[in-house]
C-alpha cells in the first residue's frame, strides 16, 4: 500500500487506520507473529500503527502489551498471561522518560558513574530474564533529551544529560554485540531524522503518557516494523534501475553521451554522482544491481561508460536496456537469478513507469523518489535492506548471482542437462550444524518459501539450541562449482525419537534447484542416520500457497507415502533399504 | 464557517476515524454515545480534528470538552466565526 511507504502522512494514518487495518485483514497471511510489547510508557498507538506496517509486509501480529509502565517487572517477574503468550518477538518500547537516574549538578564524577551503572543493569537485568523466551529481543535506545540545563557543556560534562544519554547509547550498542538476538531500535536516530521539538509533546505525556508526539509514532512503528520484517528474512534483495534521469541527468538518446549530467563538477552532476555512490555502497553490503532503461544497448553503455560515471556496467548483474514493458525486464532478470520480483526495488524517476511496474508485480516496491536531491533520503528511509547480522554470505551476494547468469549461458551449450551438471564440477560441504553459520542458518529458514517442506521458522536462539540437543540431527549444506561458490544453501533438522527420525524441517535455496543438492543431502542424512542406529525416517509436507513445488518432493526421493489431507502428508523410508542418489556431487 | 457546516466537517472526522458510516452527531453527543471513542481513541480523534480545521486545541480545552457541542464552540471560537 503506498500509503504505508516512505514519506507518508501521519494525519492521513491516524484518521484512516481502522479503514486500512480492514482492508489489510481482508487478505491471507501464511506468517502470524506473537509480539509481546513491553511499555515504558503508553503503546497502544504504537501496537495499532505497527500492525499496519506489518500487515503491509505480509506479516499478521497478534500482540501483547504489558500494563502501563510495566516493563520492568513483566520482564524480571513474568506473569501468567504473558508466560502463556509464548512471544515470537519481544520488543521494550522504553525512552527517555524512563531514566531515572540523571546526574543532579551536584555529584561527583564518581557518584554519576554509580548512577550510570545502576541505570544499565536494569537494562541488562532485563536482557537476561528475557532470555527464557528463547525470542528475539527489541530493545529502543534513548532519544535526546528535550531541554540542556548546561547548554552546549551538556554533550561534554559529566552532569549532562546529553552526555549521560549518549553514554547509555554506547553501552547498548555494545550490549547488542555481545549478546545473540539483541536487537537495539535506534530511536534516537528516529527522533533526530522527526526533530527532537516536534519529537516532544509535553501535554500528550502529561495528558497521555505517551513518551512522544502522536504523529511521530507511525515513523517510530515503522522503523520498528523494519526489524521485525528483517528478522523474518523479509528484505528486499536488489535494486533494479531505470538510466535516464535516474542515475545521470539528461537522456542519453537525445542529449547525447556528452550531453547528461553525471559527475561532481556541476551541481546538476553532483547530485546524481552522490546517487551513484550511495548505490555503490548498497551493492557493496551485498544488494545486487540491476539496469532496467527503455533505451538501446549500446547507448546505455554508453552512458555506463562515460568518464564521469561511477558506476560502470560491472557494478551491475544484469543490464536490460531494450524497448520492452520494464515489468516484463523485470520478470525475465528474476528469472535469470532464480529471486522473487516481490524482492526487488525498483527505482525510476517516471510515475508512469512505477504505476506499470507495480500494476503487474505483486509485492514489488517502487517509492515515489521524487527529485534528485530526495532520491537517497526516500529510499534509505523506506528501510528495504535492514542488516541485522552481516553474514560472510550477504557480502559475497553479488558474485552468487552473476556466476548463477553464466550457468544459465553454459546449460543452454550443453549436449544434455546430465552432462551440464557434470561440467559444473560442483563440491559440496554437508555436516552438522557448526557455530559459525548459525546465523545463515537462522536467515534461510526465516526466508525459504519455495523448496521449504514444512516453513517452519526458527529464531537463532532455537537454532543455537538445537545444534546442542542430541535428541536433534541437524545437518546444512553448502555447494561450489566452477562458475564460484554458492554458500550455504540447505538445511535439514531432524528429530530423533527411538528408531525413529522425524524431519521437521528441509529447505533449500532456490538458487541451486536441480543440480541435484537434494540427493546428496539425503544420501548424507540417511548415512548419519545409519551411525545412529535410526531405521525410519519420517518426511512431511505442510503445502503454503509458496510451497506447491515440494508438493511431491518425498514421493520423488523414494519415500512411501502413509497418510494425508488437505493440510499435510506423511511419509516414511526405510532407512536399510536406501541406496544412495548422488553421484555427480562430490560431497565433503 | 457556520455552526452547521462546522458539524457536518466534524462528523466526516468521526465516520473516517471510527470507520462507522452511521455516525450522526449532536451537540449533545458525548463519548458515552460511540462505541470506539475511549479515552485511547480521543487522543486521536483531537490529532484527527486539529488537521481538518488547521487548529491547536490546548491542553485545558482537551480534558474538559464534554460534548460535541462544547467541541464545535471551541472550534467556531477559533476559527474566528
Amino acid at each position: 500500500m503506498d500509503v504505508l511507504e516512505y514519506p507518508f502522512d501521519s494525519n492521513y494514518l491516524i484518521l484512516n487506520r481502522k479503514r486500512l487495518r480492514k482492508e489489510l485483514l481482508s487478505k491471507d497471511y501464511g506468517l502470524i507473529c506473537k509480539i509481546a510489547i513491553l511499555g515504558g510508557s503508553t503503546t497502544s498507538e504504537v501496537k495499532n500503527v505497527l500492525e499496519l506496517f506489518l500487515l503491509n509486509e505480509g506479516i499478521k501480529p497478534e500482540f501483547y502489551e504489558s500494563e502501563y509502565n510495566q516493563f520492568y517487572e513483566d520482564a524480571m517477574f513474568g506473569n501468567e498471561s504473558l508466560e502463556s503468550f509464548k512471544p515470537d518477538i519481544i520488543y521494550i518500547h522504553t525512552t527517555m522518560r524512563n531514566l531515572h537516574h540523571f546526574p543532579s549538578i551536584e555529584d561527583t564524577e564518581d557518584e554519576v558513574q554509580e548512577k550510570f551503572a545502576e541505570e544499565l543493569k536494569t537494562y541488562e537485568n532485563i536482557w537476561e530474564s528475557l532470555k527464557r523466551f528463547n525470542a528475539p529481543i527489541i530493545q529502543n535506545n534513548f532519544e535526546l533529551p528535550p531541554y540542556r540545563l548546561l547548554g552546549n557543556k551538556d554533550f561534554s560534562d559529566y552532569h549532562g544529560r546529553v552526555n549521560y544519554i549518549n553514554r547509555l547509547n554506547n553501552a547498548f550498542s555494545e550490549a547488542a554485540r555481545k549478546i545473540s538476538g539483541l536487537y537495539i531500535a535506534d530511536i534516537n536516530y528516529v527522533a533526530s531524522c522527526y526533530g527532537l521539538d516536534c519529537w516532544f509533546n509535553e501535554a500528550t505525556y502529561c495528558l497521555y503518557k505517551y513518551a512522544m508526539d502522536m504523529k511521530a509514532i507511525p515513523y517510530l512503528a515503522f522503523n520498528l516494523a523494519h526489524l521485525i520484517k528483517a528478522i523474518y528474512g523479509k528484505n528486499k534483495k536488489a535494486l533494479v534501475v531505470d538510466l535516464d534521469n535516474t542515475l545521470w541527468g539528461g537522456v542519453i538518446g537525445d542529449d547525447g553521451v556528452t550531453g547528461i549530467r553525471i559527475g561532481s563538477d556541476t551541481p546538476g552532476g553532483e547530485v546524481f554522482y552522490h546517487f551513484q555512490q550511495y548505490l555503490l555502497e548498497e551493492s557493496k553490503m551485498g544488494n545486487i544491481l540491476l539496469v532496467n532503461s527503455k533505451n538501446d544497448e549500446d547507448i546505455a553503455l554508453e552512458g555506463l561508460n562515460h568518464p564521469s560515471s561511477l558506476l560502470r556496467p560491472d557494478d551491475f548483474t544484469l543490464i536490460k536496456a531494450n524497448w520492452n514493458a520494464k515489468s516484463e525486464n523485470i520478470k525475465e532478470m528474476a528469472e535469470t537469478l532464480d529471486l522473487g520480483a516481490d524482492s526487488f526495488v525498483f527505482i525510476d524517476d517516471n510515475p508512469a513507469e512505477r504505476k506499470e511496474v507495480k500494476d503487474r508485480i505483486a509485492g514489488i516496491a517502487a517509492p515515489n523518489i521524487m527529485n534528485p536531491e530526495d532520491y537517497i533520503r526516500i529510499i534509505d528511509h523506506n528501510g528495504y535492506f535492514e542488516v541485522l547480522n552481516l553474514t560472510e554470505e550477504d557480502l559475497k551476494k553479488k558474485d552468487v548471482y552473476r556466476s548463477n547468469a553464466e550457468r544459465k549461458k553454459m546449460m543452454s551449450s550443453s549436449l544434455s542437462y546430465t552432462d551440464y551438471l557434470k561440467d559444473l564440477h560442483m563440491h559440496a560441504t554437508i555436516k552438522p550444524f557448526e557455530d559459525i553459520y548459525l546465523d545463515r542458518i537462522t536467515q534461510l529458514t526465516n526466508k525459504s518459501n519455495q523448496f521449504n517442506l514444512t516453513t517452519k521458522r526458527y529464531t537463532l536462539e532455537q537454532i543455537s539450541a538445537l545444534s546442542n540437543n542430541d535428541n536433534y540431527l541437524c545437518i546444512y549444506g553448502k555447494l561450489s562449482d566452477i562458475f564460484g561458490d554458492n554458500g550455504l544453501i540447505s538445511v535439514i533438522i531432524g528429530k530423533i525419537k527411538n528408531n525413529e527420525l522425524h524431519i521437521e524441517l528441509w529447505l533449500m535455496s532456490c538458487r541451486v534447484l536441480k543440480r541435484n543438492m537434494e540427493h546428496a543431502m539425503l544420501d548424507e542424512l540417511i548415512s548419519l542416520a545409519k551411525k545412529k542406529n535410526l531405521e525410519y525416517i519420517y518426511g512431511y509436507y505442510y503445502p503454503t500457497n509458496k510451497n506447491k513445488m515440494v508438493m511431491n518432493f518425498y514421493d520423488d526421493m523414494g519415500f512411501t507415502p502413509l497418510e494425508s489431507d488437505d493440510n499435510h502428508k506423511t511419509y516414511i523410508l526405510e532407512v536399510n533399504k536406501y541406496e544412495n542418489k548422488n553421484n555427480i556431487i562430490e560431497v565433503n | 464557517m457556520s455552526r452547521e457546516e462546522i458539524r457536518e466537517k466534524l462528523n466526516q472526522v468521526f465516520i473516517d476515524l471510527f470507520d462507522d458510516e452511521s455516525i450522526v452527531l449532536s451537540d449533545e453527543t458525548t463519548a458515552n454515545d460511540i462505541e470506539d471513542w475511549d479515552s485511547l481513541e480521543h487522543i486521536n480523534l483531537i490529532i484527527a480534528i486539529e488537521q481538518e480545521f488547521n487548529i491547536k486545541f490546548n491542553m485545558n480545552e482537551v480534558t474538559t470538552m464534554k460534548n460535541v457541542g462544547e467541541m464545535i464552540d471551541i472550534i467556531a471560537s477559533r476559527l474566528g466565526a
